[in-house]
């Protein structure tokens, strides 16, 4: 029997032992792209008491309206919705009057269009994914409504657990962040398609479609904040990020509320508890 | 639901008028308030009453869901962004039961990993524990079909490739394929039907759930000392004892669902799943949600041909092996000893298995490439190994240490033994 | 002795009460969202407000628009109906409030007040949905020659007036304006 107990000791040992020289061979083969990891941002809409700064949303939207509107919808977002960024039900119908939708049939069955109303979702600029392709190289460019939740660089292991505790979830608003300041000169390392662009931040591969949309001084703002690409940069992550999640101050909130009530609840259950199996002591 | 006489006496006119007619308070009181269970279950013995409570909050969130929801091809992804947008409340519900999903396995997997240590599938507990692994089987389907609902690419393509395990299948395998899916690819007849089973499905968890509670209700709970309930003083009534326990235990639970759902309420989701369904563009990696991932690392482990099976259908029979093997889970145990606390080297293998599975899960998400393939064989060689190996003999080899007489002796040498310093009881 | 006891007891209650209420207020707020969630949603609520074109409406003709999912009647009225609503003395109205949503909620079912007011008498905007059980009424028909409901036999007068039938109540008045003197913005 011991003679038994022995040998499996020994089976586990080379068990470990191959586990471990395995876990050390990996870390050759982790992914190939994006060649370089986002660089973490400061967002103010970060960790469990994270608000919006809608000054700083206004600004995104400019850059978006003034840049990133030429190519990339936002769909999914409706000229109402721009309340959130603290302009009054009057600016969001003058906003939304500066844009033309199709709307019909009217009476003789054809469509016509409008001006838009605050009810209105933000116009598209091409008609279809493949006027959209034909005006970009072949490249559509992706609808923005969702961008800063469908893009984020692998954490990998361990960061991902210790993402956990520290609420780490701007992987989306960080990733668009360091793809704006990113582009540059390809050190020569990699095969460049023509009509690509460098890029090491870029997700699938070393270059993308998308030659750089926006250099220092593009976009003029009103309020003082500098005019460089990487406030560019940053402003609009943050607007992307509100219109891929407007409701996460509502949820930020709520939760505090939560968690707080949770907390209180569970100690009253467990002093109950202790109060009621104390009799059985 | 309970073995042994009633001790319900109803105390009021009506309630004798009701016990005449309809005992359904009997029955209610026999099973959740006098029913005895032992006085020494731990806390690992809530996760069934957390269970029962995220049936409940799934199926809850799922139907006020579903008022909102549209399943079809054209509208469902933008359907889902209405609810998490414009319906009022509507981030929230859906928040809860993406998360609720995950929350679930969360505890089923605890849930089960309580049964394996300390043998609750031992007989006579045999049919309590195939009905777990039917609801287990399930919940998988079920929450496949529920990824597939946003209609996102990570849905599309995750229903791509769990629907073509069944082309491994020889002869027939291409026409059950296209049975499932209602045409030649996942397409609307696919989605339509999905959303009805997945909709139907948690109400046939229900029914089994409480078949699975009344096998459970005949034989008694287990406990951590493995020996059966012989006398009164082994016991504790129900209600307060086990009810308040457990409701301290759900509040927890609740408490991390909360913080999930509030605040990384994306993080156990795939980005690519906010990318509507492209059936013309397959996402880089494709990985299943993350409770699928040790399954999903054994499928891709058989990079191999054995003998006249070819490498694609031995993946899908060794998953669906992983999987199978945990019904004969009762037959597989040799052991006379029900629980790992007095066997050490079977706690040692159980822990060494828990560890594997998760380092399964975690290989679950590497691309299958260089040694992420050959680590995921040695694994898929250990999960295998345990069930059809280590437990048989082990249970024929092993020296168990010493039992205590009876729950009650164990409750009382564990407390007597409080002063005792760790190493002196390890030796026990 | 007893006197540690019961206050023993009294703690102990105290704890099982609170434990109690607060899982009560606990579940009262998870039922919130779930309640919630049935009531009109955000992009329901901003399609509140139309505009409508009514230059091509002539005297004596209607349109129909749809509103909040509902009919709305716009009718350009003849001389002749809005002397016969005129004529009516409001003794016999069946229902003698406006309700009309622009006015306050007591003013009376005046031809007046019931159209769209002072130089626009013409002009009647009411909601198409029969104050019974909400069918649509048929224009220019009925024993009044205003609307008939075939739904129950609810007849309405020309200023859109129960006069006979089970409605209990005139055809509804919902808030709108004339923007020019052509565009008329419902809600």
């Amino acid at each position: 029997m011991r003679k038994g107990i022995f040998a499996m000791r020994n089976v586990l040992h080379g068990l470990a032992a191959l586990g471990l020289g395995l876990a050390a061979a990996t870390s050759a083969n982790a992914a190939e792209y994006p060649i370089k990891k986002p660089v973490e941002q400061d967002w103010s809409f970060a960790g469990p008491f994270g608000t919006y700064d809608k000054g700083q949303l206004q600004r995104g939207f400019k850059v978006y309206r003034e840049v990133c509107s030429a190519c990339h919808s936002l769909n999914l977002v409706a000229f109402r919705n721009l309340e959130d960024l603290g302009y009054s039900e009057e600016q969001v119908a003058a906003i939304a009057a500066e844009y033309e939708v199709q709307d019909g049939p009217d009476d003789a069955g054809d469509m016509f269009m409008r001006a838009a109303k605050p009810s209105d979702h933000f116009p598209a600029p091409f008609a279809n994914p493949e006027q959209a392709a034909a005006s970009n190289n072949g490249a559509a460019p992706p609808d923005f409504s969702l961008i800063a939740k469908a893009r984020a660089v692998e954490r990998g292991f361990p960061t991902f657990v210790f993402d956990v505790f520290t609420q780490y979830a701007e992987g989306g608003p960080d990733y668009i962040h360091a793809l704006l300041t990113g582009y540059g000169e390809d050190p020569g390392e990699h095969e460049i398609p023509e009509g690509t662009h460098y890029n090491p931040y870029f997700i699938s591969s070393a270059s993308l479609a998308m030659a750089q949309p926006i250099t220092d001084g593009q976009v003029t703002y009103e309020d003082g904040s500098p005019e460089t690409t990487d406030q560019y940069a940053r402003d609009v992550s943050a607007f992307l990020m509100w219109a891929a999640e407007p409701h996460l101050e509502a949820r930020k909130s709520t939760g505090f509320t939560v968690m707080i009530f949770i907390f209180l609840l569970a100690g009253l259950v467990y002093l109950t508890k202790r109060k009621i199996w104390s009799d059985l002591h | 639901m309970s073995a042994g006489h009633s001790t319900y006496t109803p105390k009021t006119g009506l309630g004798r008028w009701m016990d005449a007619r309809l005992p359904l308070p009997r029955l209610v009181y026999d099973s959740f308030v006098a029913y005895p269970v032992p006085r020494n279950l731990n806390y690992a013995y809530t996760f069934g009453g957390i269970l029962s409570i995220m049936l409940v909050a799934q199926i809850v969130t799922g139907i006020v869901l579903a008022m909102h929801y549209a399943a079809s091809t054209e509208v469902a992804f933008n359907s889902v962004e209405k609810i998490m947008r414009d319906v009022n409340s509507g981030w929230l519900l859906r928040y809860l039961h993406s998360n609720g999903a995950s929350m679930f396995f969360v505890a089923v997997y605890v849930h089960i990993f309580r049964g394996l240590y300390y043998g609750s599938y031992k007989a006579p507990r045999e049919l309590l524990w195939i009905l777990g692994c039917i609801i287990y089987l399930l919940m998988m389907a079920t929450a496949f079909m529920g990824y597939v609902l946003p209609w996102g690419q990570m849905s599309f393509w995750g229903a791509t490739v769990i629907t073509g395990f069944f082309t491994a299948i020889p002869v027939v395998g291409d026409w059950i394929q296209q049975l499932l899916l209602g045409g030649f690819a996942v397409d609307n007849p696919t989605l339509n039907r999905f959303f009805s089973l997945h909709y139907l499905l948690p109400f046939m968890i229900a029914g089994v759930v409480v078949l699975h509670v009344w096998a459970l209700h005949v034989t008694g709970q287990t406990n951590p000392t493995g020996i059966e309930v012989k006398q009164k003083t082994d016991t504790v009534a129900f209600t307060p004892y086990a009810t308040v326990k457990d409701a301290f235990a759900m509040v927890v639970f609740l408490g991390l669902f909360a913080y999930f759902v509030f605040y990384l309420p994306n993080f156990l989701g795939h980005p690519d799943n906010y990318i509507e369904a492209n059936s013309l563009k397959t996402p880089a990696h494709i990985v299943p949600e993350w409770y699928f991932l040790p399954f999903y690392a054994i499928l891709r482990a058989i990079t191999f041909n054995i003998g006249p099976i070819d490498s694609k259908l031995g993946g899908v029979l060794a998953m669906f092996g992983a999987i199978a093997v945990l019904f004969v889970v009762p037959w597989l145990d040799t052991s006379k000893v029900r629980s790992a606390v007095y066997r050490p080297w079977y706690k040692l293998f159980f822990w060494l298995f828990v560890i594997n599975a998760i380092f399964l899960g975690w290989l679950g998400s590497r691309p299958a490439e260089g040694t992420y393939v050959a680590m995921a064989q040695v694994a898929t060689l250990y999960y295998f190994l345990f069930f059809l190996v280590i437990m048989p003999v082990l249970g024929l080899i092993e020296t168990p240490r010493r039992l205590p007489n009876s729950i009650t002796e164990a409750v009382l040498e564990k407390k007597s033994s409080a002063a005792v310093p760790a190493t002196e009881q390890a030796k026990g | 002795m007893s006197a540690t006891d019961s206050t023993e007891h009294t703690r102990r209650d105290f704890l099982y009460v609170a434990t109690g209420v607060a899982g009560a207020v606990g579940a009262a707020g998870v039922a919130w969202p779930f309640i919630d969630q049935m009531r009109p949603d955000a992009s329901t609520r901003a399609l509140a407000s139309i505009q409508v074109d009514v230059s091509g409406v002539e005297p004596g003709m209607s349109l129909t628009v749809k509103w909040r999912g509902r009919p709305v009647f716009i009718r350009n009225r003849t001389e002749k109906e809005i002397e016969e609503a005129r004529s009516v003395p409001m003794a016999e109205l069946k229902d003698p409030v406006a309700r009309n949503e622009n006015l306050p909620a007591d003013a009376q079912a005046t031809d007046i007040d019931r159209s769209a007011g002072e130089g626009k008498e013409n002009w009647l905007v009411m909601l198409g949905v029969c104050t019974h059980l909400g069918c649509v009424p048929l224009g220019q028909a009925g024993d009044f020659g205003g609307w008939f409901c075939p739904c129950h036999g609810s007849h309405y007068d020309t200023a859109g007036r129960i006069r006979k039938g089970p409605a209990p109540q005139n055809l509804h008045v919902p808030t709108f304006a004339f923007t020019s003197d052509t565009v008329i913005q419902i809600g």
